[in-house]
């Protein structure tokens, strides 16, 4: 095993990764920015360097500081964490060029998933399910109606040059998407100088569920089963469960079977998460695979009871998975909720000194964290602070420890979204499992203005 | 005269609006950055811009007049 290993990272995921070292007598270097210099994860290392100033272009994405810190402390390894550097195909071959060892899958993995048409692609050949959509422009609304036609409506229109939601418009039948055709090509030729239009299947009201995946690189791979991951603000995640609440066992299997033929297709090694979006129907189509540890990974990691970073460290390694499939079975219901310091209503940052901190205690309640006490939470970054998960028998007990879990967290001095997590733990829909990506527009902003 | 004051802590990634202008109420004076989330401060009146508090990279409070619209 690697004696001494550098994380790249910052924040929670660092000390996550470096307790996991501890626990196996690796020896760890920390990273930090001088913002970063009072966080509890530097500490918490053997090892620490100051790498630069407070933006992350200056420090954590400096790939010739990060790489020259690896030399001098002599790691063997490095830990990319998420975010940062963690899918950044030009570090993993930098530090794999260095004769360091980088705890993911190889460069031209992280290439591929990266790039999103490339991946579609990828998935297709494989025999994963993808949206259907067309793959090249349609030039006209007459086309486009016949592919319409072959999908079923309602589909989706989308300007191949837009963002930011110009150029896109969900249509049901074919005199919608005349108009809609028309509208969005000028208004996209106006806006992006190319009025060229895609076309897909719009999935209703979905849910984004994921798969956890690991494999060796003597092709042994497994799959952890899901994680349920809806419920989103700004597009980032704030409640994550596993097992989901809805999934049936088949779908289940196949979701996991449908993941390790990508795994196999692509020659995927380490951890990675192929999400989903999945219909009411169950139908499941890929969304896109992340080529690193995921931030709720500790959901999977209490139902299967397998630490992931000490399975990410043994795999990059070279050593053998040492379960298969049929050894793997789910143990329980876990819950992750994410705190983060922002206004609850309006969902802008809110950094500041935090004055108090005062987190629940228990069996089966695990805390993930990137601040003490009395940190200075900085504008620089992330405005997650950390993790609170439950695991319980039953996904009705989990609930229950959650609700008291929450309702103990006490955060003080700035703005945090605890008063949003307690209303959705505790909404009725939430219990029902009625956990779609449209839940906190749809259960949770209508509470807000009923006050 | 109306203050427009920042809705959250952060920088002042651009100025949008620039002493003298006219602006609409609803037009944006500037652009915080905070926690890898841009955040546009509009006006919430009609008039002159008669003065801009803050430079581009200034650290702001929550409810920091940014500028002074007459």
């Amino acid at each position: 095993m690697f004696k001494k290993v550098l994380i790249a990272n910052r924040g929670e995921i660092a000390a996550r990764v470096i307790r996991t070292c501890k626990q196996m007598g690796i020896a760890t270097v920390a990273v930090y920015s001088e913002a970063d210099q009072h966080a509890p994860y530097v500490g918490l290392a053997d090892e620490s360097y100051l790498i630069g100033k407070p933006r992350v272009n200056e420090s954590y994405l400096n790939i010739d500081k990060i790489v020259s810190v690896a030399k001098e402390s002599g790691a063997e390894a490095i830990h990319p964490g998420y975010g940062l550097l963690s899918e950044n195909t030009e570090f993993a071959k930098r530090i794999e060029k260095e004769g360091i060892t980088f705890i993911g899958p190889s460069a031209d993995v992280i290439g591929k998933m990266g790039d999103k048409i490339a991946a579609r692609n990828e998935m297709k050949r494989a025999g994963v399910p993808i949206i259907p959509g067309t793959e090249q422009a349609v030039e006209s609304a007459e086309k486009a109606k016949e592919w319409a036609a072959s999908f079923g409506y309602p589909v989706m229109l989308k300007a191949s040059a837009g963002g930011g939601g110009i150029g896109m418009q969900a249509v049901s039948n074919d005199e919608e998407l005349e108009k809609a055709f028309e509208g969005n090509s000028k208004r996209a030729k106006a806006f992006f100088g190319n009025g060229s239009m895609f076309i897909e299947k719009l999935i209703e009201n979905p849910r984004h569920i994921e798969i956890q995946v690991l494999a060796d690189q003597h092709g042994n791979g497994v799959y952890l089963f899901e994680r349920e991951c809806s419920i989103q603000r700004r597009h980032q995640k704030v409640v994550e469960e596993a097992p989901s609440p809805v999934l049936s066992e088949d779908t289940r299997t196949r979701m996991g079977e449908s993941a390790m033929k990508a795994v196999q297709a692509l020659h995927y090694t380490n951890a990675g998460t192929i999400e989903f979006l999945v219909d009411d129907n169950e139908n499941y189509y890929f969304l896109e695979m992340n080529t690193r540890l995921q931030v709720e990974h500790p959901v999977t990691e209490e139902i299967t009871g397998i630490d992931l970073v000490e399975q990410q460290l043994r795999v990059a390694n070279g050593e053998k998975l040492t379960f298969k499939q049929n050894d793997l079975t789910i143990n329980g219901h876990a819950i992750e909720v994410r705190i983060y310091a922002e206004d609850p209503n309006t969902f802008y940052p809110s950094p500041g000194k935090l004055t108090k901190l005062d987190l629940p205690d228990g069996p089966g309640v695990r805390h993930e964290l990137a601040v003490h006490s009395s940190s200075e939470i900085t504008p620089f970054y992330d405005p997650m602070i950390a993790k609170l998960i439950v695991h319980a028998e039953t996904r009705d007990e989990a609930i229950e420890r959650m609700t008291q879990a929450i309702h103990q967290y006490e955060v003080e001095g700035i703005k945090s979204n605890v008063t949003m997590l307690k209303r959705i733990i505790t909404h009725d829909k939430f219990k029902q499992g009625e956990t779609k990506t449209t839940f906190i527009q749809d259960y949770y902003l209508p509470t807000l203005t009923n006050q | 005269m109306t203050e427009v004051k920042a809705s959250m802590a952060g920088s002042v990634w651009k100025l949008v609006a620039a002493q003298g202008d006219q602006i609409n109420e609803g037009d944006d004076v500037a652009i915080l950055e905070s926690m890898k989330m841009e955040i546009p401060i509009p006006s919430e009146s009609s008039g002159t811009v008669k003065e801009i508090k803050v430079e581009e990279g200034d650290f702001v409070n929550e409810g920091d007049v940014i500028a002074i619209i007459e």
